[in-house]
């Protein structure tokens, strides 16, 4: 059954409209990433689902009952749902026991204390229940705050961009270390990002947000690797289009020569389009007779990234080939794979 | 915000912004009854010129207070000399001494009779007044040198922040371009300062055409005065209520100056902080000069005045420290410790409603509420007394009507008309300190309050009211000092019989002799003094 | 918000000054409260009766007034006529039906209709420098004379001494002469009009003006004041208009309020205040001219002579108040 179902909901702030229609699902233990540029009206949703804005039209339900719309409003102290913020929103005057407490009710003492102590061996910070939020690491704050949520026993858990304030260092460990968390609970959540990189690591489905609507929906590799328009693609990675004509049902011709498609392509043979290519999908080699020049060069680490010129077409190519020098000539191969092409 | 915020919260926030606005509103229906006689007769004769030294008077007072401030503002914000740290806050001290005090102070030293003038006389042989020149102490300018001299704080303190929180690179890039000290001054800082110090005058004119006393004692004749003597001396409510109404446009006039003013600092003054470096380090002499101006400052306006009133204190101790002293103090202090409760409570209500609800309305409410600030004291006790008398008089219709007998005059007969004025004008003291400690209070805690399964009452009581503590003991603070402080509305609504200690004062001043009085002179001073050391602690934590 | 209201309500019980309590007597006194309050507590010891005496400078008619039929004041204090004349033409007094006060005022110093008593009487009179101008015979009329210029210091123009005054002088010399003269007045002042009585006083000896306007028990008040005797020795007090119509006389006074929830006991306390005994300690102690006829001012007082006053009744002064008023406005006497 889904945990959190949306449907067809739309929300406008002063004549504004900042929801459009949205509609998603989503699988008990599941996250989601809500995805896009700032204003893009992603933090509005999650906003509507825990009940802190209001909704004008569709509807809001978790487990089957109906939070928001059709004249329903349930109030979000009544909804059980967790919330994580960026600021991590710690009480400042109670202790880190007393924040992760906050919201657990009918419990006598004894097992409140067991809680407690489970949560905190839980985010790793036995023994500093006592301690005051100023006077734990961001890392740590954020750990607090996943407690508390976590303690309150939610249906849900909403995530409002939780690391952003976190050192780049320890992102990436904290972003698995709490992935791992919400999984071993089988707490379903919804992750508020405007990195794609967090999504990917983060979450197991991605919505893509843009202007109040969710363009795309689906799992990360999908949306990577088949993205159903412009926006999504160049969101997701860096791009490469090509002008092609389809000249057949797996093969399209390109300015860089005839590509072939592993699947067929949904388009009428002899009509145009664009054709995406991301900077791995096209291969250097090493030609002094070739047809394409570097004309830049970054060295990224594991790969090189190049920008190379064919025919008056640029390209971004990422490489595992390092020794290519600029204004050196190279042959552009690129192999079969499955053809993404946008029609114009 | 809290999108299911039931409306009994909406309705106590209405209803306290209703009471808090009944005397405004009594106020103007009591302004348009007719009352042709006696105020045609004020305006054919005298009204233009009360209008006329009003507006004169605020005119000097913000143009002097300016004057005063700014080199003292400049120097503490922007320069290093010696004492510089303790100027920042001495420079407060004058807010805490009334005016009417300095300006008794002043005339007995400076008038005909006075030591000045009779060691002059001494000196150079002068018999009779005709024989040499002296500016009268009790004239227009004097009562505007009296006030600028208690009043000038709030400019300062107002363009010291502006002063320092223009960016450092601004003032390196003026630095770099070849302009001095000075040049830096008149063409960067003080343009950049304008909207501060605007807001500043703005509010020192409120003050003035809120003086009762001073200029009563001076014998200037003013609209604040005129709406007394019109009220007590023709008996007309309502041709006072008309003046008031007169007033009352002059000073919103202010308001609106000083809420256009504050938009446009917020454009000026970013949050940045000057650093301690970028301070100009004045020479010897430059800082002597500097230390010089602050301490003459610092003399003339609080440590003169002060010590004066400490040597009458000595001289006529056992005048002044009876039973009458303590019974005054106790009524001062009894009085403004219920007003700083009820306001600081109204505030809380106000500020949560406001802060959680998630309609327009129930903002706009609490926004109207600090309207009262803006009454000076005596036009608040009119719109005070009409609907009070209205309502004592229905309740002891009412008790008649059920064959019980009538509790008497249960408002305007008590200190209740009393708290109830002073509530209306301070409430909006104790809004301001709890809307700025409200800010500091991340909105997301009150998302992960309620998310958190906490109702809209659990979270004021469990998160808000913890964290609002300093802002509620600072506002608190301020409302009780302003309680002890006011005089006109204390002067025209105790019930009859009842003294504090401003209105002994001011009884004393009025009869020439503060000596006698100068020890509860000295504890309204003092008592002034405790939110400004108060607020210098919270100045220093903040650097 | 229970707390609130429990502690608004402890105040106001604390604080209401009941109007419904029977025993005690509300005096409001337009008299500062250490003149009247050892009359006053001769008047409890005789009779048991106690009396709160509240005092204040102004605005005690409108509040009255306001008060209406729910005032507690029972007895109203006045320091001038013309705070009399204000109780009685907005009708907050109320008749008195007493032979013994009739018997102890003399009738013009009562109201016909027996709703007001005059108590004591001062002088307003013309104080002059020793030094510089010595004892003079001189009419109010003077005062606007050119020889005075820059020499005279007054209170406000407006301070009910003044308008009585100035309400005397329309009575007898009519509106017109009374403007010019006015006028002239003005002209002549030394200073703005300011401070009390006693500061014209001190204003002579300091050699700010010559001549002061004052009442007569100011100068008594004066020469018992360790501090102040030396004012009042550098000043003559002169009798004005001695070769004509005489001194001007104002009154102080005391009127039953209309709606006094106490009247019996108030009734007994205006008798007592016209006895003898009170009629005594005003003189003495206020060094004032007690109203009474067999009871003599004090000896301070007596050796200042014998004078004539003014024989105009003193309510006819209440006819032209309103007027004095508006004359004061037009010249901007105080501006």
């Amino acid at each position: 059954m889904s945990t959190l179902s949306i449907h067809n909901v739309t929300s406008d702030y002063q004549g504004q409209v900042i929801l459009k229609q949205l509609d998603l699902t989503l699988q008990q233990g599941e996250i989601v990433a809500l995805l896009g540029p700032s204003g893009c009206g992603k933090t509005t949703l999650l906003k509507a689902i825990a009940g802190l804005q209001a909704i004008s039209e569709g509807s809001i339900s978790i487990n089957g009952q109906v939070l928001s719309g059709d004249g329903v409003f349930v109030a979000s102290e009544q909804r059980g749902v967790g919330m994580i913020f960026q600021d991590y929103a710690l009480f400042p005057h109670l202790t880190v026991a007393d924040n992760i407490l906050f919201g657990v009710k009918g419990l006598n003492k004894l097992e409140r204390q067991t809680r407690l102590e489970d949560m905190l061996e839980l985010v790793k910070l036995t023994g500093l229940g006592e301690r005051y939020p100023h006077e734990l690491s961001g890392g740590q704050q954020q750990r607090v705050s996943i407690a508390r949520a976590l303690a309150y026993e939610p249906e849900l858990m909403l995530l409002d961009e939780p690391f952003s304030n976190i050192d780049a260092q320890v992102r990436h460990e904290m972003m698995l270390e709490i992935r791992a968390i919400l999984k071993q609970r089988n707490v379903s959540a919804v992750f508020v990002t405007h990195s794609k990189d967090e999504a990917f690591v983060f979450a197991d489905q991605l919505a893509l947000f843009e202007q109040g609507r969710i363009v795309q929906h689906g799992a990360a590799e999908t949306l990577y690797s088949n993205p159903n328009s412009h926006y999504v693609a160049d969101f997701l990675g860096t791009t490469n289009y090509l002008d092609v004509t389809v000249t057949a049902e797996q093969q399209v011709d390109s300015p860089l020569g005839s590509v072939i498609s592993t699947t067929a392509l949904p388009h009428a043979i002899g009509s145009k389009g664009k054709l995406l290519l991301r900077p791995q999908q096209i291969l250097l080699q090493a030609n002094d007779k070739g047809d394409a020049e570097i004309i830049e060069r970054r060295f990224l680490g594991s790969v090189c990234h190049y920008h190379v010129l064919q025919h008056g077409v640029f390209l971004e190519i990422n490489s595992p080939m390092m020794n290519f020098n600029i204004g050196q000539r190279v042959q552009l191969v690129i192999p079969e794979h499955q053809l993404v092409v946008f029609s114009e | 915000m809290i999108l299911g915020l039931t409306r009994s919260w909406s309705l106590i926030g209405y209803l306290i912004t209703a009471v808090l606005l009944l005397p405004l509103l009594a106020l103007i229906v009591q302004a348009t009854q007719p009352d042709e006689a006696v105020f045609t007769h004020l305006f054919d004769t005298v009204l233009p010129t009360y209008i006329y030294n009003s507006l004169l008077l605020m005119l000097l007072v913000g143009f002097g207070s300016l004057v005063i401030a700014i080199p003292a503002a400049w120097f503490v914000a922007r320069c290093e000399f010696p004492g510089r740290r303790y100027f920042q806050w001495l420079l407060l001290l004058p807010l805490a001494m009334p005016a009417y005090i300095v300006a008794y102070v002043y005339t007995d030293m400076l008038d005909y009779a006075g030591p000045v003038q009779r060691a002059m006389r001494t000196w150079f042989e002068w018999q009779t007044p005709q024989d040499y020149y002296f500016p009268a102490i009790r004239s227009i300018g004097g009562a505007a040198i009296m006030l600028s001299l208690v009043l000038f704080p709030y400019i300062y303190l107002l363009a010291r922040t502006a002063f320092m929180e223009q960016s450092s690179h601004l003032l390196h890039a003026s630095r770099v371009m070849g302009c001095g000290p000075w040049r830096s001054f008149w063409r960067l800082a003080l343009p950049m300062a304008r909207p501060a110090l605007a807001v500043g005058v703005a509010l020192v004119a409120m003050e003035t055409a809120a003086d009762f006393a001073t200029v009563s004692y001076f014998a200037v004749p003013t609209l604040t005065t005129a709406v007394y003597d019109t009220w007590l001396g023709y008996g007309s409510l309502t041709a006072a209520a008309k003046l008031s109404a007169i007033m009352l446009l002059v000073v919103f006039s202010m308001v609106g100056v000083e809420r256009f003013a504050r938009r446009k600092q917020q454009l000026f003054q970013k949050q940045s902080r000057l650093n301690e470096a970028d301070r100009y380090h004045l020479a010897p002499t430059k800082a002597w000069a500097a230390w010089s101006y602050c301490m003459g400052l610092l003399v003339v306006s609080f440590i003169l005045p002060f010590a004066v009133l400490c040597a009458y204190a000595v001289d006529y101790f056992s005048e002044s420290w009876d039973d009458r002293f303590w019974q005054y103090s106790i009524n001062s202090l009894y009085i403004a410790a219920i007003v700083s409760f009820i306001c600081v409570a109204f505030a809380v209500v106000l500020m949560f409603v406001r802060r959680v609800s998630p309609r327009p309305s129930d903002k706009l409410a609490s926004r109207l509420s600090s309207t009262g600030y803006a009454l000076p004291g005596t036009v608040l006790a009119i719109g005070v007394l009409v609907p009070l008398t209205y309502a004592d008089f229905a309740i002891n219709d009412l008790m008649t009507w059920f064959g019980a007998k009538g509790p008497g005059l249960l408002f305007t007969g008590s200190v209740f008309a009393l708290i109830f004025a002073f509530c209306v004008r301070f409430v909006a003291i104790a809004i301001g300190s709890l809307e700025s400690s409200y800010k500091r209070i991340s909105p997301s805690l009150d998302m992960a309050s309620i998310t958190l399964g906490q109702s809209p009452r659990q979270l004021l009581r469990s998160v808000h009211l913890p964290l609002l503590r300093k802002g509620m003991f600072a506002g608190a603070l301020l409302v009780f000092i302003e309680s002890m402080k006011e005089l006109p509305a204390a002067l025209l609504l105790r019930p009859i019989g009842f003294e504090n200690l401003a209105t002994y004062v001011f009884q004393f001043v009025s009869d020439e002799k503060l000596e006698h009085g100068a020890l509860a002179a000295i504890v309204i001073v003092l008592v002034g003094l405790v939110p400004l050391i108060y607020l210098n602690r919270s100045l220093e934590q903040s650097r | 918000m229970k707390l609130l209201n429990n502690v608004v309500l402890l105040g106001l019980a604390g604080m209401t000054f009941s109007a419904t309590a029977a025993d005690p007597l509300t005096v409001y006194s337009y008299r500062q409260a250490f003149l009247v309050e050892p009359i006053l507590e001769k008047f409890t010891e005789q009779t048991g009766v106690d009396v709160n005496v509240v005092f204040a400078k102004d605005g005690i008619a409108e509040r009255i007034a306001r008060e209406g039929r729910l005032s507690p004041a029972d007895v109203v204090l006045t320091s001038d006529f013309s705070r009399l004349m204000e109780l009685v033409e907005k009708d907050l007094v109320s008749p008195v039906n007493s032979p013994a006060i009739d018997e102890n005022i003399p009738a013009q110093y009562r109201s016909p209709n027996h709703d007001w008593y005059a108590l004591t009487m001062r002088v307003r009179n013309v104080y002059s420098s020793k030094e510089r101008t010595g004892k003079i015979d001189i009419d109010y009329q003077d005062l606007a004379s050119e020889q005075y210029k820059g020499k005279i210091c007054t209170r406000s123009g407006k301070h009910p001494y003044n308008v009585a005054l100035v309400a005397s002088m329309i009575a007898h010399d009519g509106e017109a002469k009374t403007k010019v003269w006015l006028e002239g007045v003005k002209a002549n002042l030394a200073r703005k009009p300011q401070g009390n009585d006693r500061a014209q006083v001190l204003a002579i000896k300091e050699g700010l003006c010559d001549i002061a306007i004052g009442n007569s028990y100011y100068y008594g008040k004066m020469m018992m004041d360790e501090n102040q005797k030396s004012w009042a020795e550098a000043v003559y007090i002169n009798f004005p208009n001695q070769q004509n119509r005489g001194a001007h006389i104002n009154v102080s006074g005391m009127a039953l309020a209309k709606h006094s929830p106490n009247k019996d006991n108030a009734i007994k306390l205006m008798e007592f205040l016209t006895s003898n005994v009170a009629q005594g300690m005003y003189a003495e102690v206020n060094m004032e001219y007690p109203v009474k006829a067999d009871v003599a001012p004090s000896e301070l007082v007596a050796s200042w002579g014998d004078f004539k006053a003014d024989s105009l009744p003193i309510y006819k002064l209440a006819e032209n108040h309103q007027a004095a008023i508006k004359l004061l406005d037009e010249v901007k006497f105080d501006l």
